[in-house]
């Protein structure tokens, strides 16, 4: 066992009046409708103990867990719970999940994003769990005139073996809950695990399948009025005037007015992204009747700065590629003086367009505010972000914002940057009424926030022996520098040069899942099966040669390098022999693996052998992502990762006109549908005890490289610049 | 604004609605039934979907003055006790991630399946295509379908 401090985040483990039951969800009793199962309510406990802010126990032993962080999809309401339960040893059917609301003072860290919830909640969920089974046993070992280490707990009972006393958390819950709070706590050893590693179904499933309110879009309040805006069609553009008094008088139409979410006097955050300074407000009783007044208002918008289209991106980011950065990223070497030595170069340029995030759920947020309060609730990934911006948008100081989050119909990235959930209060200010919110799909799809446009430049060089000696890569974004420098082949090559630049844009960007990886993988595993082509080498074996060189004598610091290439080269080996590798199935394979967010991933991605449009018939996916707490929905979060990656670079783009996004909803912005997605997938996941890392993104990025390799050997033509389908003559439907 | 008397979920309700209103919008709106979701608007996505007359049909497009007599059924009353074989098929398989596409993806399959009981992995495929799920997860749809099926 190990003994740990209760230090970190101990503020998390002192009781707080404040904290009783239900006291942090006044105000919220919307969310109270849909918490539990008729079968739950019936067996609910007539008295609640608080332990710590993550849980209390009911008298009859059921345990109420609450899921700190955002839920985008990423299913952390399951597992977050499960890693506090693992710890208390209740059994999983005895716990009830709750939303916790942003609550600074009790939870660190409740934000949805970097795939980092679990790796950084790891500890204190476990010291949650941990603490209170520590206070359990205390108040059973004075109940019974024992010693408490010579009580044992399984699945929510209490025993003394010596005694023959054994008793349910119920019915210490009173005595312990006023036990003091240990100092250090014993956490379980990884093969003592009993709910961690198991597969528990996700705790709202019921709730979905049978369309529970559950998401922010589902918000209605008493009184409540809808809310939607009309932002500048174009990046570069800006409010000029607008004829409003005719659609003032349309049918439930409250009010029509210009406003700014962000006036210039605003600090923003850094999640307050491209939140657009000035937009206009349409307001009223149905989101029908806005919907119709919005098409009939008429708004004059001006030019403010230059109306940029893609030709233009394209051409800019191409420019940037041929221009050296004056201090590179990272030089290891020389590789002018490499590149002469090669015998052989191999040079390509990989591109992207800019990607919308199209979480299925369009942005929305409920608010109210008043001259004392406000109180938003809705699907935010950065709760604490949202409340700095609202001290200071709305003169009200943090202790009387209170911020609610609702599960959320899909993140992404995109509800890092709360732009809606501003705007909702500003528009609740003005009317001094609880509002709702909603965009559209084309306001959602229109209003920027996007995955940046990115081209790339490789250039390897061999020597005679086919082994690579120089690699050279020069990247650009928009608004974004797309390299990271450190990671592979970074250490496995002795001349290795990254240069990055950003072009500054109008059009605005924001973290899309696994940012920058989302490009930079998938073109660098495509050159990589280039270089390796030309070595005369298998692209698998090639991969595992560079990460032998990082193993064991690895270029410049060690310390630098942003990978383990143990563990690479690990995830490597282990879908080499799933998917038997080599073994010739008479089908175009092709392999990648990357590293992100603190987790390894290796894939093997087999095509349909048709003529035409080729389809993805078979994924083997090894994932090193240390413990894996819930299987099942791990599983789930490689698919549809991969799923994103592949379909993305597939079929899926934004452009612009004259600073005017061309999509604008799913009739022209192309996404993956069920004829088009791969058939059969399996994960593995590799087995090493080594505490969680991120899985939300990291299977996303190397998908989109396998896929360009599979292709290749498909149909003999490298495919550089996405959407694939573009690639002339198209190959894939 | 016209009234007009819908059956929903085997009961009449009476609305107070301008003509134009999608069934979308009615039901969330005006009638509390939020499980049917808003994605696109345009009958793209398929979160919308609804049965009509048994048949799966796109709410968003829907218009409450062409409903008549028709019956509609919503995700919330597909079954009494939320047990109908595609729901409890989706439980099992543990379909979903995010979740905001799959009431539509579960009224889809359904309408699908009462048509076709035993269908073919392409059948399900294009019967599904109109409904998208950003989340990615068409694998285990495919899974839950089929389990369904055979039950
Ligand atoms: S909302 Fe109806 S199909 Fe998308
Ligand atoms: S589960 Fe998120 S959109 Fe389908």
């Amino acid at each position: 066992m190990t003994l740990v401090k209760t230090k970190i985040g101990r503020r998390s483990f002192i009781r707080n009046a404040g904290l009783a039951s239900g006291g942090l969800v006044i105000g919220f009793n919307w969310l109270a409708s849909c918490k539990m199962t008729p079968e739950q309510v019936n067996n609910l406990p007539k008295e609640w103990f608080e332990f710590n802010g993550f849980l209390k126990v009911g008298d009859n032993g059921m345990v109420t867990i609450m899921s700190p962080n955002p839920e985008i999809g990423q299913n952390v309401k399951t597992a977050m719970p499960m890693i506090v339960a693992e710890e208390l040893d209740v059994a999983w059917k005895d716990v009830i999940v709750e939303q916790a609301p942003l609550n600074t003072d009790i939870f660190t860290r409740q934000l949805a994003g970097g795939s980092q919830s679990i790796r950084q909640g790891w500890e204190s969920l476990r010291m949650a769990g941990a603490t209170a089974k520590h206070m359990l046993k205390e108040a059973a070992a004075q109940a019974w005139g024992v010693s408490a280490d010579e009580i044992t707990v399984k699945d929510g009972v209490l025993t003394h073996q010596g005694s023959g006393n054994s008793a349910g958390f119920g019915e210490m819950a009173s005595a312990a809950s006023s036990i003091e709070v240990p100092e250090e706590v014993q956490l379980k050893d990884n093969g003592d695990f009993s709910i961690i590693g198991t597969d528990k179904r996700n705790v709202d499933g019921k709730k979905i399948v049978t369309g529970k309110p559950l998401f922010g879009l589902d918000v209605y309040k008493e009184g409540m009025l809808t809310a939607m805006i009309v932002h500048p069609p174009a990046f570069g553009m800006k409010f000029k005037s607008m004829n409003a008094e005719s659609v003032k008088s349309m049918p439930g139409i409250k009010d029509v007015f210009h406003f700014e979410a962000y006036p210039d006097d605003v600090e923003r955050q850094w999640a307050d992204g491209g939140g657009i300074p000035e937009l206009v407000a349409i307001v009223g009783n149905s989101t029908w009747e806005c919907m119709q007044a919005k098409k009939a208002l008429d708004v004059e918008w001006e030019e403010a700065s230059k109306l940029e289209s893609s030709a233009y991106h394209d051409e800019a980011l191409a420019s940037l590629l041929e221009k050296p950065q004056e201090e590179p990223a990272r030089e290891d070497g020389n590789v002018d003086a490499a590149f002469k030595k090669a015998t052989k170069i191999v040079e390509s340029i990989y591109s992207a367009p800019y990607l919308a995030h199209n979480t299925m759920e369009p942005m929305n947020f409920f608010a109210h505010v008043t001259s004392e309060k406000a109180e938003l609730l809705g699907p935010i990934q950065t709760p604490e972000f949202l409340e700095k911006t609202l001290v200071s948008r709305l003169g009200l100081p943090a202790e009387k914002i209170d911020i609610m989050m609702t599960r959320m119909g899909g993140g992404f990235g995109r509800r890092l940057y709360g732009t809606f959930a501003v705007e909702a209060a500003s528009i609740s200010q003005k009317m001094n009424a609880p509002v709702k919110l909603v965009y559209s799909r084309e306001d959602d799809m229109t209003q920027g926030t996007y995955r940046p446009s990115y081209k790339v430049k490789f250039k390897a060089g061999l020597d005679e022996d086919g082994k690579l000696i120089a690699w050279h890569v020069r990247g650009a974004g928009t608004n974004d520098d797309l390299i990271f420098e450190n990671r592979f082949p970074a250490g496995a090559v002795d001349n290795y040069l990254a240069e990055k630049h950003s072009l500054q844009s109008n059009v605005t960007t924001g973290a899309w899942r696994a940012p920058r990886s989302n490009f930079i993988a998938g073109a660098e595993q495509a050159f990589m099966d280039e270089v390796a082509e030309a070595a005369g080498k298998d692209p698998l074996e090639f991969r595992l040669e560079l990460f032998d060189r990082a193993i064991n004598n690895p270029v410049g610091d060690p310390e630098k390098n942003d990978y383990d290439p143990q563990r690479y080269a690990g995830v490597l080996k282990l879908v080499k022999e799933k998917a038997n590798w080599g073994s010739e199935t008479g089908k175009a394979r092709g392999v990648a693996a990357y590293y992100c967010h603190n987790s390894y991933v290796a894939q093997v991605l087999e095509l349909e052998d048709t003529d035409d449009m080729p389809r993805v018939e078979n994924i083997w996916c090894a994932v090193d992502c240390g413990i894996v707490v819930n299987p099942l929905a791990a599983k789930n979060q490689i698919e549809g990762g991969m799923i994103d990656g592949i379909g993305h670079s597939t079929y899926s783009a934004m452009t612009f006109e004259e600073g005017k996004p061309q999509q604008s909803n799913f009739d022209n912005y192309r996404l993956m549908r069920h004829s088009e997605a791969p058939k059969n997938i399996e994960v593995f996941f590799v087995d090493n005890g080594i505490d969680p890392t991120g899985l939300g993104e990291p299977s996303l990025p190397p998908a989109i490289g396998a896929l360009a390799n599979a292709l290749y050997k498909a149909t003999g033509r490298r495919h550089y610049n996405q959407p694939f389908i573009n690639e002339k003559p198209p190959l894939v439907g | 604004m016209a009234t007009f008397t819908l059956n929903i979920n085997g009961k009449e309700q009476e609305v107070d609605v301008d003509p134009s209103t999608p069934i979308l919008w009615v039901l969330r709106d005006h009638l509390n039934l939020v499980g049917t979701k808003f994605g696109c608007g345009i009958a793209q996505c398929g979160a919308c979907t609804i049965h009509l007359d048994g048949t799966a049909t796109r709410a968003c497009m829907l218009t409450v003055s062409t409903v008549g007599d028709s019956k509609i059924t919503t995700i919330e009353g597909l079954s009494e006790k939320g047990d109908h074989p595609v729901q409890k098929a989706w439980l099992e398989e543990d379909v979903p991630q995010c979740g905001y596409c799959q009431a539509g993806q579960i009224m889809t399959a359904s309408a699908f399946l009462d048509k076709n009981p035993n269908p073919t992995d392409g059948e399900i495929e294009m019967a599904m295509n109109g409904n998208i799920c950003r989340c990615g997860t068409y694998t285990r749809i495919k899974k839950a379908v089929k389990l369904a099926a055979k039950s």
